[in-house]
């Protein structure tokens, strides 16, 4: 007993030394990462670090009505300081996102009061130099440009904002973007899933019962364009579909279409789908193919034998036999377009974008990381949840590269 | 306080990190990292500026193209990774960068004197730089279109761009708002002096974005600016916003039969700036300094339809190399295109740009 | 009735379901096929010419392949590519293969979990990845270096690993383990000597599987890359985004040819695995 167990020890220690330099690799360059991310999304520390003074201030300022001449003082000269060290812009482009114009208000302010310091009144002339600073909402979004750590980016990413005393309000029309993303996000997924589905399903039948050398040969046929290169399928999408394409020449050529009828395929919604069917196709019929290889043929013969129609044997005896291949196929599939980057980017125009491009937005060109790490966190959610799924229906080592 | 505490834990990781930069990183001493705007226009600014200065003061220089905006310059300062030196920019994006300390400021008195010895503080355009920009160049972002699409009455009005009825089929347009809220207020019937005026108030963001909205469905849109005279090429849009040196390379060199419509046209300058922060400021301002020179702005007006943006340059203004053609008549800036021209207003631009550049996503996403 | 349905078990509903796998798998391979031709176009078009479709020699051309080999811009990225895949795969290889050699001990507790996690980085958004690592690399001091990128890589290509190793593995008779112990093998020496060469196919084509990964990737490179490190498919990237020209047609061909040259490869290992695991 002693000696058994012992040995699982020693065989399980070997086998947990194995394994843990990937493990800390991956916890170090991935999942660390990862979790910088969502640390962005609610610790954002800039304004914090820049206007010590101001918020300290602010915080005990009750909101209600405008600050009081020390506050002014101080949160006027921390401005002229912070503008001589070139300091005031990045934190005026942080508090110009929660109030619009408060970037002009604070710069400009800021270089009249060096220019000349006020004798009197700092209040009066900083609204005089400005009259936004005579506005609550003005200091309200510098305290709450202020927090360390808050979940605004997250209210952001549901199309959610705080109202003036805090509590949480929906966006105005014209600033609701991202729940209708994510929902169109989530349709174009299922989309996708069920014409690949409908595509591989036939063809995964016809490789799992073909003579083992033909089915090998097709099998490399589904294998080529899994192995080129996805920018290199994305150039060809582009080169056939495209107005002056292939695909709409072919068919003016024909005459099937006049020149002013050349098809919109490309550029937008039906080039997102197309293209990532074709990307993900090659997902969904690896796992039916190796699941349906290992039903019986004998089972169908039999179904047959007793009577049952083609269709019947096919709905009563080989469909639930290949619903592994199926929940297997269509998760993965799911998984991997819910968060698909490139494809979208590159051929999908204005109305075939999906969230990710939306996080790239934000990444890129708005550089509000905070939201792009917020959104990236729900999409990760979204993806994680599925995963889990997919390792308790399917388990993560049944995953296979080939045929 | 779990912040603060955070916080500090956070500041030893950094410091973790710059450890390990300093044994894993190599860093490429004296190459300049020049970002322009790429095509035919960053071919103009190899051969006029690029290649004089390497050749007279044996530094590299290694170009990239960007598609403009402030994102990675913004990026690489804050994070600290500072790997563009000297970046061109139009003047409201070097404004704004200026304003937020994203780049090192260039002083008039060391930029060099025109010929006749006038100060360079003398020599510019008013409102023409920023106080971190050299000698820059004067731009328009017109409308274009293939003649081969409209062979009997063509398009001559900015209003053309937006009449679908008259002149179907697709439209390029540049996927940031700037330009295409001006142009949407100036065919809605805006005089040229209260579009600004009318882009202060809601009512008129809202008529911008109507009209936006009437040729929506046929939009393209496109990034760089040697997209759209490929787009036209191609016939994947009838009609396409672009810069007017894009356009004229594509007439000139490709012989593209292609027709600016110089009404309404939306004129800008650029100028390049040094990114702060960076290790080779000493070599970019020497870049500065040579690309600033009357003579070297006049240089890419041989290949490019750009006027300088110094008076003194501007006289040297001479023929096409290529194909000898007189570059005057092709300038933003020629009395002839000028009957309805728009000068970009920076400071609205900087001041509204983030608010516009995020309604203009919702407007996309829609 | 039953020699028809017999029949048709191996063939359902006949030509009606052949055509159908015939309209799939033409789905699936001609567009990558159709660039091969439009590479030697003659004219900067994306379609074909009259010229190329009535083959008159003029109208084909070589002009984009001496335009890449000439340009100076894809055979430096060619090398970082090839640079920083290798970099890649040889860490992803080795940890790898380590791990699934691990994993396929029962005796491991917690495997599934384990599993999970090793997998994760090819079932995340690679946009999820590229953003949190550009954060993470840049506030480490390491944005725009190859160290980075051959971590980021790596990290991604590992899972490949682990997979094909783990195919291999699961083909695997642990009993062979154990005689070599009984012969007086230790640990190491049996890694070496029996398992190792055993699964060596898998671990090659998992190698080639973490190589094309990373020789394939963008965004990620496109998130914490520098000038320094333009690669290929950012090459790639900008062509196809900004100014496309045929010479994208021409690099795609050579991308192309090189794929199938993989594909070769790994279908040769497949052949040669010891457990023909599939």
């Amino acid at each position: 007993m002693a000696i058994t167990l012992k040995r699982w020890n020693r065989q399980a220690l070997g086998a947990a030394l194995l394994v843990a330099p990937l493990a800390i690799f991956v916890a170090v360059t991935f999942v660390a990462p990862l979790a910088t991310m969502l640390v962005r999304s609610v610790y954002q520390p800039a304004v914090a670090e820049a206007l010590p003074e101001t918020l300290a201030a602010l915080a005990e300022w009750d909101g209600g009505s405008l600050p009081d001449e020390e506050t002014f003082r101080i949160a006027g000269a921390e401005f002229v300081a912070l503008n001589e060290r070139r300091a005031l812009g990045s934190v005026a482009t942080r508090v110009n996102r929660l109030e619009s114009g408060m970037r002009s208000t604070l710069l400009g302010t800021a270089r009249s009061l060096a220019a000349e310091t006020p004798s009197a009144s700092w209040r009066e002339t900083m609204i005089a130099a400005d009259a936004d600073w005579g506005a609550i909402k003005s200091w309200l979004a510098i305290r709450r440009a202020g927090e360390v750590i808050t979940p605004r980016y997250y209210l952001n990413a549901l199309d959610l904002d705080r109202g003036g005393a805090g509590e949480i309000v929906v966006q105005p029309e014209d600033r609701r973007i991202y729940v209708s993303l994510l929902l169109r996000t989530l349709a174009i997924s299922i989309a996708i899933t069920g014409i690949c589905l409908l595509l591989a399903y036939p063809l995964a039948w016809l490789l799992a019962h073909a003579r083992p050398r033909r089915a090998g040969l097709l099998l490399l046929l589904v294998l080529v364009p899994f192995w080129t290169s996805l920018l290199v399928r994305t150039t060809s999408w582009i080169v056939l579909l495209q107005n002056q394409g292939v695909i709409n020449d072919l068919l003016v050529t024909l005459g099937i279409l006049a020149e002013q009828q050349r098809l919109a395929l490309i550029y937008n919604m039906t080039g997102t789908i197309i293209a990532m069917v074709h990307v993900l196709l090659p997902f969904m019929i690896l796992p039916l193919y190796s699941i349906m290889r290992a039903i019986p043929e004998r089972h169908m013969q039999a179904a047959a034998s007793l009577g049952a129609s083609h269709w019947q044997a096919l709905r009563r005896v080989y469909w639930p036999q290949s619903l592994p291949g199926v929940a297997a196929g269509s998760l993965l599939v799911f998984i991997l377009s819910i968060g698909y980057y490139i494809t979208p980017a590159l051929v999908g125009g204005r109305t075939g974008q999906l969230i990710s491009s939306m996080i790239a937005y934000h990444m890129e060109q708005s550089l509000n990381w905070g939201l792009a790490a917020a959104l990236g966190g729900i999409l990760l959610l979204l993806v994680g949840t599925l995963f889990f799924i997919y390792d308790r229906l399917v388990g993560v080592d049944r995953m296979r590269l080939s045929g | 306080m779990p912040a603060r505490k955070f916080h500090s834990t956070w500041q030893s990781c950094r410091w973790l990190g710059l450890g390990l930069w300093l044994l894993g990183a190599s860093t490429a001493a004296q190459t300049l990292t020049l970002v322009s705007y790429g095509g035919s226009y960053g071919r103009s600014v190899e051969l006029a500026w690029v290649e004089p200065f390497m050749a007279e003061t044996g530094i590299e220089v290694r170009m990239e193209d960007y598609n403009g905006g402030l994102a990675q310059i913004r990026a690489q300062v804050e994070t600290g990774n500072v790997f563009w030196d000297v970046v061109d920019l139009t003047t409201p994006d070097a404004v704004r960068a200026c304003d937020e300390g994203l780049l090192e400021f260039v002083m008039l008195a060391d930029l060099p004197a025109a010929a006749d010895g006038t100060p360079a503080s003398e020599d510019f355009l008013p409102d023409s730089r920023s106080e971190c920009s050299g000698g820059g160049l004067v731009s328009a972002t017109i409308v274009a279109f293939n003649n081969q699409q409209f062979p009997d009455a063509p398009p001559s009005r900015l209003e053309d761009f937006f009449d679908l009825e008259r002149f179907p089929g697709r439209r390029g347009m540049r996927r940031v708002p700037i330009a295409n809220l001006e142009f949407a207020l100036l065919a809605d019937g805006v005089p040229i002096n209260e579009v600004y005026a009318t882009l202060d108030t809601e009512a008129g963001i809202a008529r911008a974005f109507a009209k936006l909205d009437t040729i929506k469905d046929e939009i393209v849109f496109w990034e760089a600016g040697a997209q759209p005279p490929q787009m036209l090429a191609d016939e994947e849009v009838v009609m396409t916003t672009a810069y007017n040196g894009r356009i004229f390379n594509a007439q000139v060199l490709e012989n593209q039969p292609f027709t600016i419509i110089w009404d309404g046209q939306l004129q800008e300058t650029s100028g390049p700036g040094i990114v702060l922060g960076t290790p080779r400021l000493e070599i970019a301002r020497r870049f500065i300094e040579f690309m600033s020179r009357p003579e070297s702005l006049a240089a890419i007006s041989k290949y490019i339809s750009y006027s300088p943006t110094r008076y003194s340059a501007n006289a040297m203004v001479d023929s096409h190399r290529e194909t000898g053609i007189a570059m005057g008549p092709h300038m933003p800036s020629a009395p002839a295109n000028m009957k309805r021209a728009l000068i970009s207003d920076w400071l609205w631009w900087a001041d509204n740009g983030d608010e516009m550049n995020e309604r203009f996503a919702v407007w996309l996403s829609r | 009735m039953s020699a028809a349905a017999s029949h048709s078990h191996s063939r359902p509903r006949g030509w009606l379901h052949r055509g159908f796998c015939a309209a799939v798998l033409f789905f699936l391979v001609a567009p990558v096929l159709v660039v091969i031709p439009l590479s030697f176009n003659a004219e900067p078009y994306f379609t074909f010419t009259e010229g190329m479709l009535r083959l008159e020699a003029d109208a084909w051309s070589l002009r984009w392949y001496q335009n890449i080999l000439g340009e100076g811009r894809w055979l430096p990225a060619l090398g970082k590519s090839l640079l920083i895949g290798s970099g890649a795969a040889l860490i992803a290889t080795t940890l790898g293969t380590l791990a699934a050699i691990g994993l396929s001990s029962p005796a491991l507790p917690g495997r599934g979990a384990v599993m999970a996690l090793l997998i994760s980085p090819m079932v995340t958004p690679i946009i999820i990845t590229a953003a949190g690592m550009s954060f993470f690399y840049s506030d480490l001091g390491l944005g725009q270096t190859y160290t980075a990128l051959i971590l980021a890589h790596a990290v991604l290509g590992a899972p490949f690993v682990v997979i094909s190793v783990g195919a291999s593995l699961s083909g695997y008779n642990h009993d062979l383990n154990r005689a070599a112990a009984n012969l007086g093998a230790d640990w190491w020496t049996t890694l070496r000597r029996v398992q190792l060469p055993l699964i060596a196919p898998g671990v090659f084509t998992g190698a080639l599987f973490a190589f094309a990964a990373s020789f394939d990737e963008v965004v990620v490179v496109l998130f914490i890359g520098g000038p320094d490190q333009r690669t290929i498919p950012r090459e790639m990237w900008s062509g196809i985004r900004e100014q496309i020209s045929p010479e994208i047609l021409a690099v795609a061909t050579f991308l192309i040819a090189f794929a199938l040259l993989l594909l070769a490869a790994v279908n040769w290992l497949r052949q040669r695995d010891y457990a023909g695991a599939s």
